[in-house]
This record gives structure tokens, C-alpha cells and sequence, in this order.
């Protein structure tokens, strides 16, 4: 009985330098190491380029009767051997993501094959616990879905006249709202280069987040120079507030500042200025805003609920971070004095004694509402209600 | 257990990554490894025949300089390891023009060749002319480019020089290592209309050198730990990666016999010799 010749691959005129040599790995992942490949083709450095190839790959190449003919070797396998599956990529799929994901697993893609050998990326952020919420995928989906651009989801060329004071007005709410959002950018911004890409969504949901904050930044900007030249002031205690905020080094603490309580706050806030916004640019930038703003909360309480369902200690930790912000800016000014008053002449709508009461009786109002919503936010959390209601009352009085 | 020295030359900052890399290897299987970098390796060469390293990482040339200053003094090199892709490798020479088709119609015109210390762009196809009837600077033009010269052609850019003045048509034909050659070829510094006229025959390239007086106990382990070293074990496959092998080999000389024929017929080394010998003496005490 004679032997199976060897499967035989003919390159026709298609040189090694041209494309030859992913047709020579195709045909050698065919074959079992230590079998031939017989090899046919009319290029004028075939041989020689194949050689060089096979050299460098660690395969036999021997001229055999008149034809090449290559003996494949293993170390071309060498890469897939040992490899790990990191995970899998669908959320949905059982152990898609797991606890604590190697650190070996560096930048891969959640559900590749991952060489063993690769460096290791020491993300501090690399525990599900941390950081993992179940429905990151959707909030994502969600974010990418609503996304506004700046320049046609706003009615930027409306007509509309103002008194002097209230376009004041708006410019130092604008103004306010600019160094908020800057906050609220650079705390995601920040955290995201920390994780670890396994956690593909919440990185994603944490970059767009900080997108999100990039376009208010902007559309706060120009509806501010819509009607002046100049921005309003920034203040002393507003900045102290936010410092706190932005400094904060831990994840859930400062997700549970910015977001549950800061962001939750200016729900409330942009809603209040929808209502009350004296002309139609103001009236869509802040509805815009809020609507992005409310899906940062949501993955706030998501995060948070699904971490402290796992550690329950962290309601201890959550609450002295509270507390402690509380102490550090017991001494500042608070909000910017100029701000609260602008809030109070747009809910007024004139400086008539009688519409300045109900303004101010609407500001009070939105204070109250801001204040009970996130005691339910924090009860939603699994805070009980007296320590909910009492760690809001904590919450920096410059809302965010 | 004492150091063993290793000298190898800087011809690319990834020399540094590599021998790290080996250190923190050697290291760990508790051999006390370190290394010297030379710019050149003359002065590899010399430092070795000095005692100033126990083991030198080569260039064929190197190896043969240090083989023959080595035997001048009574003394003998050893080639202990190499890489699987020293072995075996040849160079080629490629031409545009459709009247070149053989060597002999590159008489009375103009070579390109790599450094002229390159064993594997100038020195073995300069040889390979020789033995056909073809004497270089008589019989056709060489136009060297050197590139690093001491480097010996470890560096590539001698031959991409070459391969583009081809290409330029300043000259008629180029000498190249074959893997630069497919790497040229890919990259489209090589015309898609230049053609390999001949090819020389397979020939070996670096080896690790000892010389007699090297410390056996410490040069049999490193080498125990080289063989130790498996492309299937992740930690050490980038390390070889970068180094550019997938198994080492036992030393072997005779794939240095074509280079040596030419520093023999072109007296390539003979200065060096020279100079060798009158700085090992002097250094004596």
C-alpha cells in the first residue's frame, strides 16, 4: 500500500511578496505539524522567498523530486496554546463577565482568545463589585441612541428679546452651569482611563457620559454669548464645592456624589429652568441636558445598588463621605448668592414685589423637591428613611 | 556564584529590551547574568580577547575575526549556540534592467552593495562575483553603503540604501540578504519589475563565542538555560520574538566558510588583525 501523497498547494504566478504567504499558512493550518505540504508555482523567487518565510516561522522547506515541499513546524501554534478566553462578549451570555478579570487580559476584547505572555495593564478599577452594573448595556444603548447635536437640536436662530436683567440672569445661571458640567466631565473622564476594559459597557457608558457633559459644556457656552460678550462669576464656594467632588479618589464615592446626589440634584434644577426659561434657546438647552443627565443617575443607583447588594459595608462608607464633604465646606459660601437670585427673577418673571414672593416661594419649592428626591433616590439605594432624609440634608448646598 | 558577562552590540535600541529581557530570564533560573554594549564590534572583539566578557554575541565576521585573533595567540573560540534563523540564510542579487539576466552581464556596470563590513549584503555575494570571474572594482563597480559601519550589517538601513538606489536606477543591480529581499519586495522599495539574478549558496549568520579560558561551570549553565528556553513557554516567547528565533541551536562553523574565503581573498580583516595583536600584547603585563 503506498502512502497519501501530501496536499499540494499551487500558488499559480502569485509571488510570497504578494499574498503567496497567506495562502502557504492557509494550507499549512491544514496539515498537522510534522507533515508535508507539497508547494507549486511559477514565481521567479518562489524558493527563495519561501525559505525566508518558512525560516522565520520555524517550518522545514526541502526540493523534493523537483518540488518544494514544506514540513510544518509548531511554534506557528505556539500563540493559541495556553491561550485564555477572556470571557464572552454577550453580557447576556452566563460568565460573560467575570469577578476579576486578568490583568494579562489587558486591552483584549471581552470574548477573545488571549495569548498567554501579554503584559499585564494594571487598571485599579478591575473588580465587577466596583463597578459592574447589569443593565450598562442598555443604559449605552440608550445614551448612543439619544444623541443631540448642538448645532440643529437647538433653535439657536429664534428670534426672542430680553430685559437686560434676566438675560443677566440667564448668563450667570449659564455661567454656573458651565463649571458644574466641567465637574461632571472630568469625574467620568477620569475614572474611565482607570478600568478595566473587560467592563467594556461601563467604560463606554462612562466615555459617552463624559461626552454628554462635553456638548453641555458647549451649548451652556454659547447660549450664555448668545445675547454678550462676557460670562458671569464664578464664585469662591462654588468651586470649593466642586473640588471636593472632582478630588474624590474613590469610585463609588465619588459616582454616589456626582451622580446620585449631584446630578440627581440638577435634574431638578434643569427641569425648574425648562419651566421657567424666558426664551426658547434656554428653554432646549437645559430639556436637553436633563434628559441626558437623567440616564447618569440611573447608572449611578445601578452601579451602587448592585455594589452594595455585595458589600454592605460600603453604606457606612457612602454616608461618612457625605458627612465628611459636609464638614469640609461647612465654612463656604454655598451657592453662588447671584445665581440663587437669578433663579428667583426667571420663576418671577419681573421684579414686581408680588412676582418676586411667588419666585421666591417657587426657589424655596425647588430646594424642597430637590431635598426629598434625594432622600427616595438614597432610599432607593437601601438607605432607611431617616438617614436618608438626614444625609440629604448634608448634600452641598451648591447642588452639585 | 559569580557574574557571567555577556558583550553584544548596539544596533538597535531594542538590544537593550532584549538583554534585560534575558537578564531578568537568567535571573530567575539563578544564574548572575549581565551584559556590556559595544558600538562596534571591533571593539567587542578586542574587549573579549581581553578578558573583559565571558561570552560574545556575534556577527559572522565578528566570530571569524575573533576565531583568527584568538589562534595568532595560541588560543581557540568556541561558537557554543546560535539562533535556528542563523542557519542557512543566503543572499541575493537583483537587477532591473531585462539585458541582465546572469552575473557576467553585470561586468562594466555598477553593484550596490550594503556597509562594507555587511558579510551578508557586500562581503559573501563580493565573494560569490570573485569566484564566478567577475573581480570586484575591476571588473564591475561596487557602491557601498555604508550605513553603521562596526555594526556589520545588522542594520538594515546599508541594504534598504542599496535596494533603493536600484530602484532609482543609479545603479544596475543590488546585493541583499534573501529576508530583506521579501521584506523590500513587500514594501515596494524593490520595483515589482526587479529580478534575482543569482542567488549565493545557504551560509550562517551570529553565534554566542567563547573563547578557552571562559569559566566552564558558569558558561555550561547559561547555555543549559539558552536550550532551556522553549517558543511554547509564554514568558520567554516574546523574548524570543524580539530576538528573532523559535529555538536555538548548537553552535556550528562551517556555514562561516564562503565569508571566510572572502576575507581571505579580499584581506578584509587583516588590518584589524594587526591592530589586534598589537593591542593584546600590549596589554600583557
Amino acid at each position: 500500500m503506498t502512502e497519501p501523497s501530501p496536499p499540494r498547494l499551487d500558488l499559480e504566478a502569485l509571488g510570497i511578496d504578494r499574498g503567496g504567504d497567506l495562502l502557504v499558512r492557509r494550507a499549512l493550518r491544514g496539515i498537522a505539524p510534522g507533515t508535508d505540504l507539497r508547494i507549486a508555482g511559477s514565481h521567479p523567487d518562489l524558493l527563495i522567498h519561501l525559505r525566508v518565510l518558512c525560516r522565520a516561522a520555524g517550518h522545514e522547506v526541502r526540493v523534493k523530486d523537483d518540488e518544494i515541499v514544506v514540513r510544518r513546524g509548531t511554534a506557528v501554534d505556539a500563540p493559541r496554546r495556553g491561550a485564555v478566553r477572556a470571557g464572552k462578549a454577550d453580557p447576556r451570555s452566563a460568565d460573560a463577565v467575570v469577578d476579576a478579570p486578568s490583568p494579562r487580559w489587558g486591552l483584549a476584547a471581552r470574548g477573545a482568545l488571549v495569548e498567554a505572555g501579554a503584559p499585564a495593564f494594571h487598571r485599579p478599577l478591575s473588580s465587577k463589585d466596583e463597578i459592574w452594573a447589569d443593565d450598562a448595556a442598555h443604559l449605552y444603548a440608550q445614551a448612543a441612541a439619544n444623541q443631540w447635536d448642538p448645532a440643529t437640536a437647538i433653535p439657536w436662530a429664534m428670534p426672542f428679546e430680553l430685559p437686560d436683567e434676566v438675560e443677566d440672569a440667564v448668563v450667570q445661571i449659564m455661567t454656573y452651569l458651565i463649571e458644574n458640567e466641567t465637574a461632571a466631565l472630568l469625574v467620568p473622564a477620569r475614572f474611565v482611563a482607570q478600568i478595566h476594559p473587560h467592563f467594556r459597557e461601563v467604560m463606554q457608558l462612562l466615555a459617552i457620559q463624559a461626552a454628554d457633559e462635553a456638548r453641555h459644556i458647549e451649548v451652556f457656552t454659547r447660549r450664555a454669548l448668545l445675547r454678550r460678550k462676557e460670562l458671569g462669576l464664578s464664585t469662591a464656594g462654588g468651586q470649593a464645592s466642586l473640588q471636593t467632588l472632582v478630588d474624590e479618589p474613590d469610585f463609588a464615592l465619588a459616582s454616589f456624589l456626582l451622580s446620585v446626589l449631584g446630578e440627581g440634584t440638577f435634574l431638578s434644577l434643569l427641569w425648574f429652568l425648562h419651566e421657567h426659561a424666558p426664551d426658547p434657546v434656554t428653554r432646549d438647552v437645559v430639556r436637553l441636558a436633563a434628559q441626558d443627565e437623567a440616564r447618569h443617575v440611573s447608572f449611578g443607583l445601578a452601579h451602587l445598588g448592585r455594589h452594595l447588594s455585595v458589600e454592605p459595608s460600603l453604606f457606612g462608607r457612602l454616608a461618612l463621605a457625605v458627612e465628611r464633604r459636609h464638614d469640609t465646606l461647612r465654612n463656604t459660601a454655598g451657592l453662588n448668592q447671584e445665581v440663587w437670585d437669578g433663579l428667583v427673577l426667571l420663576a418671577a418673571g419681573s421684579f414686581r414685589p408680588s412676582d418676586i414672593a411667588r419666585g421666591h416661594d417657587a426657589v424655596l419649592a425647588l430646594s424642597q423637591e430637590m431635598e426629598d428626591k434625594r432622600a427616595r433616590r438614597l432610599e432607593r439605594l437601601g438607605f432607611e428613611g431617616a438617614q436618608a432624609r438626614a444625609l440629604s440634608q448634608l448634600h452641598t448646598k451648591n447642588f452639585m | 556564584m559569580s557574574t557571567i558577562l555577556l558583550g553584544a552590540v548596539a544596533y538597535d535600541p531594542k538590544v537593550v529590551t532584549i538583554w534585560d529581557g534575558f537578564r531578568v530570564f537568567f535571573a530567575k533560573h539563578g544564574l548572575d547574568f549581565d551584559y556590556v554594549l559595544f558600538s562596534n564590534y571591533e571593539r567587542q572583539v578586542l574587549a573579549h580577547l581581553s578578558g573583559h566578557v565571558h561570552v560574545a554575541w556575534n556577527s559572522p565576521l565578528a566570530w571569524l575575526q575573533t576565531e583568527r585573533a584568538a589562534k595568532a595567540c595560541g588560543r581557540r573560540a568556541e561558537a557554543i549556540a546560535m539562533r535556528d534563523t542563523d542557519c542557512d540564510l543566503t543572499s541575493v542579487v537583483v537587477a532591473r534592467s531585462e539585458t541582465i539576466r546572469t552575473l557576467a552581464d553585470l561586468r562594466g556596470k555598477r553593484v550596490a552593495v550594503g556597509a562594507k563590513d555587511s558579510p551578508q549584503a557586500t562581503l559573501i555575494p563580493l565573494e560569490y562575483f570573485a569566484a564566478a570571474g567577475l573581480v570586484p572594482g575591476r571588473d564591475f563597480e561596487v557602491v557601498y553603503n555604508d550605513v553603521l559601519v562596526g555594526k556589520h550589517g545588522d542594520h538594515i538601513g546599508g541594504e534598504r540604501d542599496a535596494a533603493r538606489a536600484l530602484a532609482a536606477g543609479t545603479v544596475d543591480a543590488a546585493c541583499l540578504l534573501d529576508a530583506n529581499h521579501l521584506a523590500f519586495s513587500r514594501d515596494g522599495t524593490l520595483p515589482a519589475s526587479s529580478r534575482t539574478v543569482a542567488q549565493t549558496r545557504p551560509y550562517d549568520h551570529c553565534n554566542f563565542t567563547v573563547l578557552d579560558d571562559a569559566p566552564r561551570d558558569l558558561i555550561g549553565r547559561f547555555r543549559e538555560l539558552l536550550f532551556s528556553m522553549h517558543y511554547d513557554d509564554a514568558e520567554v516567547r516574546p523574548l524570543m520574538d524580539l530576538e528573532g528565533l523559535k529555538a536555538w541551536r548548537n553552535g556550528r562553523t562551517e556555514g562561516y566558510a564562503d565569508l571566510a574565503a572572502s576575507i581571505d581573498r579580499f584581506g578584509t580583516i587583516v588590518p584589524f588583525l594587526e591592530h589586534a595583536a598589537s593591542e593584546i600584547s600590549s596589554a600583557r603585563p
